[in-house]
């Protein structure tokens, strides 16, 4: 999976042509006959891809419109539909050897994305106006100081301001007051609630004050607060958009179509939601299989180690019983298909995961957490002052308001509301530059409570495909010799040969029986490079099956090639920096016994279990949540995807299966597990660094509400107040860029 | 005092101004695609592409 993913589409070209979902389903053809088709384009990797694509399509006289979206990996393409079919279109592109997927838009187009622009506007017309009153306001503290203003001036400037912040406050303040409206409904209160108070009663006070002419208009402060506010929001909204995209993409590789072969011989394009059993598929090599089924005809190898975890891939043939999202590696195979959609062995994962994943919804937020507490306090204060002034204070409504007010105001939650975006969003910004994509919006939080990590070990400790093992009993020239006759192989043995052997020219007249081996005529007769069997050699010791090649020429005497999955570079290391930092580490493989004992012991992991179907894994977690533990699972396979939904924190690696990139937390790049610690180390800072915050913007509040109670707060104190907590929370968040920097591993970077 | 009458007219609209910049190339689709415009600039719109090169 790992090399297939990251070869450039040029090198793939041969595979192409078939690899184009028959578009003509998607498009849409609007009153002035312009055809409209979006895609997602699979393979897109950078700017000179974006430029590739548009290049092959603009020139073309009926292209109207075609554009590339780098962030989404989606094209638009417009076309006059009479001019051109959408194949036609397209085919330069499948030519370069893009791999498009058409969707409808209609089915993505979530309410979401809408709702993340309707935050930004209303933070843009928030900060316009809160820098507008400001300008007002300072004039007007400026004159009460120097008291050489008249109350005429300060009523003027009052007005100006109450003519910017009340339409900004009632267009701005929309997320709060839906939000708040919605929980009061339901009988509970949010931090919502205090917040709408707050900006309603200060703006109302504001208005009543400027009517009568007093000085205690508190515009600035509301306006500023819905600003501040509206930045936390703004980012916490990003982070989880982020974690949405990446599931949308999950959407639409589901729309993958199958080639199916009609009774009557014809080959066609369907969606995979169209296959239903009883029907024959063509599986081309390099393809995924879009379906549960048994081969009909057809003699290739195909490598399960997404679905079972198992290294060597299997030989298949007529009567074999395959699975939907393993791969065929060396000739075409036809399908017939026993299960499709619902009913496939995908199917029933991805169903696994949503089971799983509902433990984690019970999961709630540290900042929420500290709302629920938080949000009753400031309305039981407030109403106290009100209550208090009013009945022992002896004052009149007006000015016990007036401090209530003031306490909401002073009381509301800005710097809280800021300090776990804040933090979050640094945090996720230094992950990133190091190749760790942040995919969860509270993933950091529940990873810095792991006390435990499982691990998958088919490619997540193992690079995951063969390797070379016995080199140093092999000659130069018989390697060479063997990879002359692999290079034009895809089969993974024969990739691992060549590998070790480096660049070497394919000989002339290679053919390849699938599930045995290759032959190529050489002087004195045929050499041949497969199997014992093909090679006819009465296999001597039973070495793991499979995962030996043997190479045959004519009056030489045979040579074995034996193949291992190896350890990446860094499991011993980081397994023991990992439990250096306390936690207990457990391996939960689908492999076989004697192969996944043998890692555990290199790496003196104790506890470790084989041949786990998802379905146990999941047990296992949910097994070791019930003893309270706070698991962190690291798995790449399709059989790890419900564990790593149902782990308390979940990481994969970049090359995993896309169902179990979508159902982790944390997706790391690189060949390295470096990234794992260093993920749970910046966890642990944010966290620490998340209650300092919370701490903060507390102590903060506990010199401010005494104030704020005694009646003294003036619109001047407010406002500087609340922008000075913001201000040290964010400059407190921006820590975490600097310093800290994870410890080498052992080996170093 | 009485050029506030023309200043405060002035600071507001320019304020506006800017506003309406912003949500107007919020609007037209500015911030959608924000690593594509990062490449697009190199891009060299003389010569036709001749096919992807791995960058």
């Amino acid at each position: 999976m790992a090399e297939i993913a990251a070869v450039h589409p040029a090198q793939t070209t041969a595979a192409a042509a078939d690899t184009l979902a028959d578009p003509d389903a998607y498009v849409q053809v609007d009153a002035d006959g312009i055809a409209h088709l979006h895609m997602l384009v699979e393979n897109l990797h950078c700017g000179k891809c974006v430029q590739a694509i548009e290049g092959a399509l603009q020139p073309q006289p009926a292209v109207t419109h075609a554009r590339v979206n780098m962030t989404t990996r989606r094209l638009e393409l417009r076309w006059r539909s009479i001019a051109a079919s959408a194949g036609d279109l397209l085919a330069p592109v499948a030519a370069l050897g893009y791999r498009l997927v058409p969707f409808n838009p209609a089915v993505l187009e979530s309410k979401a994305a809408d709702q993340d622009r309707m935050l930004l506007r209303c933070l843009a017309v928030s900060g316009f106006a809160s820098a507008n009153v400001m300008l007002l306001s300072v004039s007007v503290w400026a004159g009460a100081f120097s008291d050489d203003m008249g109350p005429a001036t300060r009523d003027f400037l009052h007005w100006i301001s109450a003519l910017i912040a009340l339409p900004a406050v009632v267009y701005a303040g929309r997320p709060f007051f839906a939000s708040a409206a919605a929980v009061l409904r339901r009988g509970a209160t949010n931090m919502d609630v205090p917040i709408s108070l707050a900006v309603l009663l200060a703006s109302g006070m504001s208005l009543q004050q400027t009517i009568v002419s007093g000085p205690h208009a508190y515009f600035e402060a509301s306006v500023m607060l819905l600003f501040f506010l509206l930045i936390g929001r703004y980012l916490d909204r990003r982070a989880r958009s982020r974690a949405r995209d990446a599931a949308e993409q999950l959407m639409l590789l589901g729309a993958v179509a199958a080639t199916v072969v009609e009774p009557d011989g014809q080959r066609r394009a369907r969606p995979v939601g169209a296959v239903r059993p009883g029907m024959v598929v063509a599986v081309a090599p390099g393809d995924r299989l879009p379906v549960d089924g048994r081969v009909r005809a057809g003699q290739s190898t195909v490598d399960t180690s997404l679905v079972t975890g198992e290294t060597m891939p299997l030989s298949v043939g007529p009567g074999t019983d395959v699975f939907a999202g393993t791969l065929n590696l060396d000739a075409p195979l036809e399908v017939m298909v026993t299960a499709a959609g619902e009913g496939t062995l995908l199917a029933e994962i991805v169903r696994l995961i949503e089971a799983a994943a509902q433990g984690r919804d019970r999961y709630v937020r540290l900042a929420d957490r500290f709302s629920r507490i938080y949000a009753p306090a400031v309305h039981l204060l407030a109403a106290g002052a009100f209550a208090g002034w009013l009945l022992l204070g002896g004052l009149a409504w007006q000015p016990a308001l007036m401090i209530a007010v003031a306490v909401l105001i002073i009381t509301c939650p800005c710097a809280l509301g800021l300090a776990v975006p804040v933090v979050q969003v640094v945090a996720s910004g230094r992950l990133m530059r190091r190749g760790v994509l942040v995919k969860a919006a509270d993933g950091l939080e529940r990873l810095a409570d792991a006390d435990m990590v499982v691990f998958d070990k088919t490619g997540t400790l193992t690079v995951g495909r063969p390797e070379l093992t016995n080199r140093n009993q092999v000659s130069d020239e018989d390697l060479a010799a063997a990879a002359s006759i692999a290079a034009g192989s895809r089969h993974p043995l024969a990739r691992a040969l060549c590998r070790a052997a480096g660049p070497t020219p394919l000989l002339d007249g290679v053919r390849e029986t699938p599930g045995m081996g290759l032959a190529a005529p050489v002087a004195g007769g045929e050499a041949r490079l497969g199997n014992a069997a093909w090679c006819e050699i009465v296999e001597t010791d039973e070495v793991a099956g499979g995962s030996e090649l043997w190479l045959r020429r004519p009056g030489v005497a045979p040579v074995r090639f034996a193949f291992a999955d190896r350890l990446r570079d860094d499991a011993g290391s980081v397994v023991e920096a990992l439990r250096a930092r306390g936690l207990t580490i457990e391996l939960l493989s689908g492999d076989r016994a004697p192969v996944v004992a043998a890692v555990a012991e290199t790496l003196g992991i104790e506890r470790w279990s084989a041949a786990c179907r998802p379905a146990d894994k999941v047990a296992r977690l949910e097994a070791l949540a019930r003893e309270g533990r706070r698991v962190l699972m690291v798995g790449d396979g399709l059989n790890d995807a419900p564990a790593l939904a149902a782990a308390h924190a979940s990481m994969s690696p970049a090359e995993a299966a896309d169902v179990s990139r979508t159902a982790a937390d944390f997706v790391f790049q690189g060949r390295r597990l470096a990234p794992i610690l260093e993920t749970l180390d910046l966890s642990r800072r944010t966290r620490r660094l998340v209650l300092e915050n919370f701490a903060l913007a507390l102590g903060y509040n506990v010199i401010a509400v005494p104030i704020a109670l005694a009646g003294l707060v003036t619109p001047l104190i407010a406002a500087v107040a609340m922008s000075s907590s913001s201000l040290i929370v964010i400059v407190n968040a921006m820590r975490l860029r600097r310093g800290g920097a994870v410890p080498a591993t052992g080996d170093g970077e | 005092m009485t050029g506030l009458f023309y200043l405060i007219p002035a600071a507001l609209f320019l304020g506006l101004l800017g506003l309406a910049a912003f949500l107007w190339s919020l609007r037209s689709g500015q911030y959608d695609d924000l690593d594509g415009a990062a490449h697009r600039i190199l891009f060299d719109d003389d010569k036709p592409p001749d096919g992807p090169r791995p960058g």
